[in-house]
């Protein structure tokens, strides 16, 4: 549960997980891809890992290791906005 | 959960949050570089680069009971946020055999749904309830 990140200079990364992103070539990528995937109540929650900052450590989570608790999930427009 | 690094989640909790929370926020501040998880949850504006004010409720079991998104100049209540999760902790605790109606907050009347309850939520909830 949320492993500890080494700082290094790398930036990590996450995103969704269980389902391939595909990769396209400037020449075929249309200009705004439509997003099939909807959000609704009472469906899944889309899995996804994350870096993060928790207490002085930097952490990778993921969603479904959480399982088993409520979660609440929030969103922001930027760190130094209100919340 | 931002597009910013967690690099800046640590300076912001470093140099603004922990003045308003002793010891700094207690939750993990989350990085989404690219927005690709706002994407999935649909609160990703691609215009401004960045994620909108959006708020999902996830059960134990990974299914989301609500969700509210808001655009970035008006800021959540958060204890309409608790309120919420109180109500279907509730529910979800009875295993659908009780309701909240409008208005309930913790102590307040549930509503137990079945043919009883039919055409006679009026005796059970009143108006003022919804407000108070």
């Amino acid at each position: 549960m949320a492993e500890e990140i080494k700082a290094g200079c790398a930036r990590p990364t996450g995103g969704p997980v269980g389902e391939a992103i595909p990769e396209s070539t400037p020449e075929t990528a249309p200009l705004k891809k439509e997003e099939k995937r909807m959000i609704q109540v009472g469906k899944k929650a889309p899995d996804f890992t994350a870096p993060g900052y928790r207490q002085g450590k930097f952490i990778n989570i993921k969603l479904s290791e959480h399982l088993g608790k409520w979660v609440v999930l929030c969103f922001y427009p930027g760190d130094f906005t209100f919340v | 959960m931002s597009i910013d690094s967690m690099f800046v989640h640590k300076m912001w909790d470093d140099h603004e949050l922990s003045k308003m929370v002793d010891g700094g926020v207690p939750f993990a501040m989350l990085s989404d570089a690219g927005g690709r998880v706002g994407k999935a949850y649909g609160v990703y504006d691609e215009d401004g680069g960045v994620e909108n004010r959006g708020r999902f409720l996830i059960d134990p079991d990974g299914v989301i009971q609500g969700f509210e998104v808001l655009t970035p100049p008006v800021g959540r209540n958060v204890n309409e946020t608790l309120r919420q999760i109180q109500a279907f902790q509730l529910v979800r605790a009875s295993e659908g055999t009780e309701a909240t109606p409008s208005g309930w907050k913790p102590g307040k009347k549930i509503l137990k749904p079945g043919p009883d309850l039919v055409g006679n939520v009026w005796k059970e909830w009143k108006t003022d309830m919804a407000f108070d």
